[in-house]
């Protein structure tokens, strides 16, 4: 009970820390505090001192607290790229992400497992020589390189993001499952004439169970990560996408509220795996 | 097998790194140069890779490209190496709430998507950035914002060294504790910092081109690695103009090759 109260005040001290970040990224930006309408030159001095008093001002942390009122009551600002309310184009663009990131994170696990898994337990050269070869390849393409290739490949680009997320898992999941199957108890179990199915279901996968699931939750980042490029690349409109349009148009309420939202959804994503892996943690 | 893997590596790094320093030589035209009469041309003895629709000798471009991108890559891991040593070196040596607190903003870090974080501060820099500039400014928040990872782990290591026998001999001889930090925790500290720069530098690269594909990395004409591969995205077929695939290639060959070099070293990749 104590570990889950200890991960909510970290998770909260993460996003407090977080918010300040964005705060002093969006204070501090060029141009802050400074309203277009201030360029008409038929506004006469009054006129731009009364819009300068509109605008957000103080010091930073009077500032912050401005900023952090407005998110708990649910307003995220407005985009000045897109003239709309943040948190209305996050609603429209949040299927399109979350169905990406899902459909990445279950086909490049499924993936990394039923190669990892085999190679593994079978302990085949050739199996190993080519699925480091595959996994290696896929390792040195930037994600939006990848992208871009099944843009022009015309192949389907839901996928793109499973093989961005395959070599990573496959890499470190291979390696984690392999040092669990060196054990000593495996080794007994292999020696007493367990079949291979045993030894792995009761043996291997239940050792190295809780790496595996922190593996989970780093995965989520990296797919959050990687949906920006292939938003933007592969002309998907979701958050990814608003993003990057966000950077060229140097909407800065809009990225910092972004980054605001999947830091906290990577937290929460690394916390759950985190508890899952302490409730699930065995002594061989 | 892995020993001629590895020499081979070795030998296409130094060979890749030998002739973008020696681009100068090998080149006739410098990357920014027009031939206006003959944009998108195909490869000839004068332009090797042919050239790109402004006119510009793509082999030229390729070779300054990789210099910008395998010179700074490798600096910005060696800023982040030294973040990562001073941060964790000290959270790791003072303990108590120094720890929380640093790694409460290591984690915030490590939460926070890079590409993201990366392209909002990339934001916020002025536009009239000259291309330098911009390749400094990038290579730069590479650096600044890479070293969390490493840091934690330096942390972990800190931690362990402040609590061995011979930082308790050194306490009980009399040194402060910035003699003990910067005498013997900091140089013990040196092979996984080491470790650490040379696992940052393939990601380092692939991040750049990651940011040079979606126009937020190096301003034009200087080339980059990111900007090269952005050329891609005018091309409509992958048979027509193969030659256009050469920085791809290269990409895919140096990152393989820091791989292997990792590998053989047993860092984790």
């Amino acid at each position: 009970m104590l570990s889950w109260w200890k991960h909510a005040a970290r998770i909260v001290a993460t996003i407090l820390l977080g918010g300040l970040l964005g705060a002093t990224l969006l204070r501090t930006a060029p141009g802050f505090g400074i309203d277009n309408e201030e360029l008409d030159p038929r506004l006469n001095h009054a006129s731009v001192v009364a819009l300068r008093q509109n605008q957000p001002g103080g010091n930073l942390l009077s500032f912050y607290f401005h900023h952090l009122s407005r998110l708990v009551h649910g307003d995220l600002g407005t985009s000045r790229t897109f003239e709309r309310p943040v948190s209305q184009l996050l609603r429209e663009r949040a299927p399109e992400t979350l169905k990406l990131v899902g459909l990445g994170l279950l086909v490049g696990w499924a993936l990394a497992l039923a190669l990892a898994l085999p190679a593994v337990m079978v302990r085949s050269r050739s199996m190993d020589l080519c699925t480091s070869v595959l996994s290696g390849i896929l390792l040195c393409l930037p994600a939006a390189l990848l992208g871009l290739l099944f843009v022009l490949t015309r192949a389907p680009v839901r996928l793109v993001l499973a093989l961005i997320i395959f070599p990573k898992v496959f890499r470190y999941s291979r390696s984690l499952l392999a040092r669990s199957a060196s054990m000593p108890h495996v080794l007994t179990a292999r020696a007493k004439g367990l079949s291979q199915l045993r030894i792995l279901l009761w043996h291997v996968l239940p050792t190295a169970a809780p790496q595996l699931l922190a593996l989970a939750g780093v995965s989520v980042s990296l797919a959050f990560a990687a949906a920006i490029p292939v938003e933007a690349l592969c002309d998907l409109p979701g958050i990814g996408q608003l993003a990057w349009k966000a950077a060229l148009g140097r909407d800065l309420y809009l990225l910092v509220n972004l980054t605001m939202i999947v830091t906290t959804v990577t937290l929460l994503a690394n916390s759950a795996a985190d508890l899952l892996a302490q409730s699930l943690t065995v002594n061989p | 097998m892995m020993k001629s893997a590895l020499t081979i590596a070795i030998l296409l790094l130094a060979s890749v790194v030998t002739a973008c320093l020696f681009a100068n030589f090998l080149t006739s035209s410098t990357y920014a140069h027009q031939f206006r009469d003959i944009p998108d041309s195909p490869p000839s003895h004068q332009h090797l890779l042919g050239t790109d629709d402004l006119g510009r000798d793509r082999f030229s471009r390729v070779l300054y490209g990789t210099r910008v991108s395998l010179l700074l890559a490798p600096a910005a891991a060696l800023l982040s190496s030294l973040l990562a040593a001073v941060i964790g070196g000290i959270a790791g040596f003072a303990g108590g709430w120094t720890t929380r607190l640093v790694m409460a903003i290591t984690d915030l870090f490590l939460s926070l998507p890079w590409l993201l974080l990366l392209i909002t501060v990339r934001a916020l820099m002025p536009l009239n950035v000259s291309p330098i500039t911009s390749v400094i400014i990038t290579f730069a928040l590479l650096g600044c914002l890479g070293w969390a990872a490493a840091a934690r782990v330096v942390c972990a290591d800190a931690r362990s060294l402040a609590q061995s026998d011979f930082v308790l001999l050194a306490r009980a001889s009399g040194a402060g504790g910035f003699r003990l930090l910067f005498r013997h925790v900091l140089p013990n500290l040196r092979p996984i910092l080491f470790a650490q720069f040379w696992i940052s530098v393939p990601v380092f690269i692939l991040t750049e081109a990651n940011l040079g594909i979606l126009g937020l990395g190096v301003a034009e004409p200087l080339p980059s690695w990111g900007s090269l591969l952005r050329e891609l995205e005018n091309y409509s077929s992958l048979t027509a103009g193969p030659w256009q695939f050469v920085p791809l290639v290269l990409l895919i060959a140096v990152v393989s090759c820091f791989q292997i070099v990792l590998h053989k070293q047993e860092l984790p990749v």
